[in-house]
């Protein structure tokens, strides 16, 4: 017997035109927390589809507790006592958080026994929670503990964990990491995919780094600073975004008393939301998923139309304007959803610069498209924001998130907005890239630009933003200067962990 | 055992192709098909498909393969738009069967005024409006109350059904008809007539019309905003909504172009080769339409080459009818099969197929 649980030897996976992991090897020792490190596109979620029986590798073999693993399908991987939390949540909004573990059972317990052992589950591991409370009403982080609780039910050997903390409050991550130090002294494993740094230098104990599909690494991450950890992701080093001090100009935007009925059931209705921002300024608005962001962009971006009177640019009221007519005043998005919103998949990159940059960038005359114009649109986008594809002919969802982000933000900012509307701009993306783009967004504010980032990133909102509120159920109850606020006090204006715990 | 695996790209390659392979697919399950039936596959094979074109009587046939293309072609383009764009018509039947009644009522209005001058243009421009007005039911339905705009269009035909063969026996049936049901043939009015132009070709203004459709159709989509939101819409609605496209506008006009569209035809096929408002007026255009849309691929060139091969169908399925003795309802079931074999190899221009060992693994 070794002190392994599960060692991957050589794993080898190609799809066409590009090989995902090569000859991939390292182990995961018992009662380890294991950290997974690497750029969109690296491999990560390959390697982790393969441990959890949904890829199959070409070549290389897996052992768990010294026994050969290859699991065929997930049941599998699970039966051998292999669980997963996945960054997007499988969950039935109608249902219960009960029937939604129960669904994901193989011989699921009856009723009344799941929801006692689902209470005392979550007792054990300090993650509160009612078993018969709906889903659609649950917070994202009380979303992810109905993973995690589905998974520790099994007595997983192995937890794998995909970017678990993105959509958690400063305080929710304080109780995860407890849950996760907790099951570590109880002998279970933990592979930990992330790309905050500070996070996997704080919990675990060792880390696998992914360059391309390969290994290139295995570090202790706390002996080593997060901008070397992100330099050996990377391969190269990259500049931090500056900050240079600016002078606001006048007031562009003004939302004064914003409410929006929300769209559809789960949706979240903006209450009473009032700001002013003005040029050279970048507001930043935190807050945990769900509480309003989407709604607050496209009732920015004319999507959905707001009462009159709410929504001023200029001093001119746009709230009964529709995207286009607002693009032309200035007033230019980026939505979070980068495929299906902010770009069409199947259509290529030339076509979706036409998408939005048609009125501003002069590529529409008559109703006639001046296709050669936006193709020199779409490679100027390609050139000064350094996407990485073959051409602008290829299709958008071709590009790997980090890259299609870059052109989501570059045909924004290359129509020289007035007001620039941006949520989540680096979600999903790599350190080199997210440095990219945030100073991007510093260098338009520094040209006299607003910007809002709406984000649930602190760390970028931190890095970035001048001013800071949190929204909460579609409300935001105050704007504070960045400078000079803790952690602590952004996670209580967020009102997350304070108030379910 | 065989696994999908999904494409990075949709292939250009794929695209083209698998209409072609469908073609040849249903060929040859269509053979089996006659064999069973106890007829030489291959000969009623070349019956539908080679004489009509290149046997010995083509000079009878291929004016004809053209008459029935151009309402396919011309539903099949209008249709077009809406399907990119994923509002569904199932309807043109009725739009098509309604604008044929829009027309030869105004022709029957003014009959036995002389004055084509005007009375042509106006039937037409009655077609237009005809389907433009049957396809606004679902279309408003659909914007205003949510309805699912594939079954109200679809129950429209049936009232269009309903009306045609009432007209045909009521408001419209020829006076000088001997009680014969029909009204009268608008081919012996002159001031209605939508005869060849050129004798022994078919060509008449309705293939006139479908062809300058395709032209506007191509350019349309290739150079003008409509055609560009249109297909963003079909890609990702929300993505549309981002660039500013009013989704319901689109779908309106969506309909409004294929209820035009089908409604001309219509117009074309009154005064053409059906000459008559009769319960049996020549149907089902509005239906095969469909296959020629999703065969030729949504693509007004496409949509030509789908438009005229479906006619053949209809022009050779005729002849293999009477000279092979085949049922008439074996066509039918020819064109059902093509569009089902479409949609099967359809996957391939978004999976590609990998052979997978089932067993053992790695």
């Amino acid at each position: 017997m070794s002190d392994q649980l599960l060692s991957l030897t050589g794993l080898t996976k190609a799809y066409p035109g590009v090989v995902a992991n090569d000859d991939v090897t390292f182990a995961i020792g018992k009662g380890e927390v294991h950290a997974l490190l690497g750029e969109n596109g690296a491999g990560k979620s390959t390697l982790v589809k393969m441990i959890y029986g949904l890829v199959k590798p070409d070549s290389g073999s897996m052992t768990l507790n010294d026994q050969p693993y290859h699991p065929q399908e997930p049941r599998q991987a699970r039966a051998s006592g292999v669980a997963m939390v996945f960054q997007h949540f499988s969950l039935f909004d109608a249902m219960s958080v009960a029937e939604n573990i129960a669904l994901g059972m193989e011989r699921p317990p009856a009723p009344r026994d799941l929801a006692h052992q689902i209470r005392e589950v979550s007792q054990t591991y300090g993650l509160p929670l009612d078993p018969h409370k709906t889903v659609g009403g649950l917070s994202a982080g009380e979303r992810q503990r109905v993973e995690i609780i589905r998974c520790l039910l099994q007595n997983p050997k192995l937890l794998i964990m995909d970017e678990p903390t993105s959509v958690l409050t400063p305080q929710e991550v304080e109780i995860l990491f407890k849950t996760l130090r907790q099951l570590k002294s109880e002998g279970t494993s933990i592979l930990y995919i992330s790309h905050k740094l500070d996070e996997i230098r704080a919990l675990c104990d060792t880390a696998t780094i992914l360059r391309l599909g390969k290994k290139v690494d295995t570090c202790t991450p706390a002996e080593k600073s997060a901008r070397e950890l992100a330099e050996m992701m990377v391969g190269t080093s990259f500049p931090s975004p500056q900050r240079q001090d600016r002078d606001l100009g006048q007031v562009l935007l003004s939302v004064s008393g914003l409410s929006v009925a929300a769209t559809d059931a789960f949706g979240t209705a903006l209450r009473d939301i009032s700001f002013d921002i003005r040029a050279g300024e970048i507001l930043g608005i935190g807050g945990v998923a769900g509480n309003g962001q989407d709604e607050l962009l496209t009732a920015l971006s004319g999507e959905t139309r707001a009462p009159t009177g709410m929504i001023k640019i200029k001093g001119q009221d746009i709230g009964q304007w529709g995207p286009n007519a607002r693009r032309e005043v200035g007033l230019l998005c980026a939505p979070e959803e980068r495929l299906g919103h902010a770009a069409a998949p199947n259509l290529s990159l030339t076509e979706n610069a036409m998408m939005t940059g048609a009125a501003r960038r002069g590529l529409v005359s008559g109703g006639l498209l001046n296709w050669s114009k936006a193709r020199d649109f779409a490679q100027e986008i390609i050139a000064s924001f350094d996407v990485r594809t073959p051409g602008s002919q290829n299709a958008a969802r071709s590009l790997s998130g980090g890259n299609l982000q870059k052109f989501v933000i570059g045909r924004e900012v290359l129509q020289n907005p007035d007001v620039l509307v941006v949520n989540q701009p680096t979600w999903g993306v790599d350190a080199a890239a997210a440095a990219a783009i945030r100073q991007a967004l510093l260098d338009l504010a520094n040209q006299g630009a607003a910007v809002i980032v709406i984000s649930q990133d602190l760390d970028e909102l931190i890095e970035i933003s001048d001013r800071f509120g949190a929204l909460n159920e579609g409300r935001i109850e105050k704007f504070v200067p960045m400078a000079g606020l803790s952690i602590d006090e952004i996670g209580l204006m967020m009102g997350g962990a304070g108030t379910d715990v | 055992m065989i696994r999908l695996e999904k494409r990075k790209q949709t292939s250009r390659f794929w695209t083209y192709v698998t209409p072609i392979l469908a073609v040849v697919l249903t060929m040859i399950f269509g053979g089996v098909l006659f064999a069973i039936l106890g007829k030489d596959p291959v000969l009623a094979i070349k019956t539908i498909f080679w004489d009509p074109v290149f046997g010995e009587f083509a000079f009878y046939y291929r004016p004809e393969v053209l008459k029935k293309a151009a309402p396919l072609i011309l539903i099949a383009i209008g249709l077009s738009y809406g399907f990119k764009a994923g509002i569904w018509n199932i309807g043109a039947e009725g739009q098509y069967i309604i604008g044929a009644i829009c027309a030869a009522g105004v022709a029957l209005a003014f009959y036995p005024m002389e004055g084509r001058w005007f009375i042509f243009p106006l039937m037409i421009v009655a077609g237009v409006l005809g389907g433009m007005i049957w396809a606004m039911v679902p279309a408003l339905l659909r914007v205003y109350f949510k309805t699912n705009e594939i079954l109200v269009s679809l129950m429209l035909v049936y009232v269009a059904d309903v009306l045609i063969k009432a007209f045909s026996i009521g408001l419209m049936r020829n006076p000088d008809g001997h009680g014969f049901p029909g009204s009268r043939n608008l081919n012996d009015y002159s001031s209605a007539a939508n005869l060849e132009l050129i004798a022994g070709t078919g060509l008449h203004w309705g293939v006139i019309a479908a062809m300058g459709v395709v032209v506007a159709s191509y350019a349309i989509l290739a150079r003008h905003q409509f055609g560009f939101h249109v297909r963003l819409t079909g890609e990702s609605p929300r993505a549309a909504g981002f660039a500013g496209v009013n989704a319901n506008r689109l779908i309106m006009v969506c309909f409004l172009i294929s209820g035009g569209l089908a409604g001309v035809a219509g117009m074309f096929e009154v005064s053409g080769p059906a000459a008559q408002i009769l319960g049996s007026f020549p149907s089902a255009y509005g239906f095969t339409a469909i296959i020629v849309a999703f065969l030729g691929r949504l693509n007004p060139i496409g949509i030509l080459l789908a438009g005229l091969l479906l006619a053949l169908t209809y022009v050779g399925g005729g002849a293999a009818e009477t000279a092979m003795n085949i049922p008439s309802a074996t066509i039918q079931i020819f064109q059902g099969m093509l569009l089902f074999v479409l949609l099967s190899v359809d996957v391939l221009t978004n999976y590609r197929l990998r052979w997978a060992a089932k067993a053992g693994g790695v």
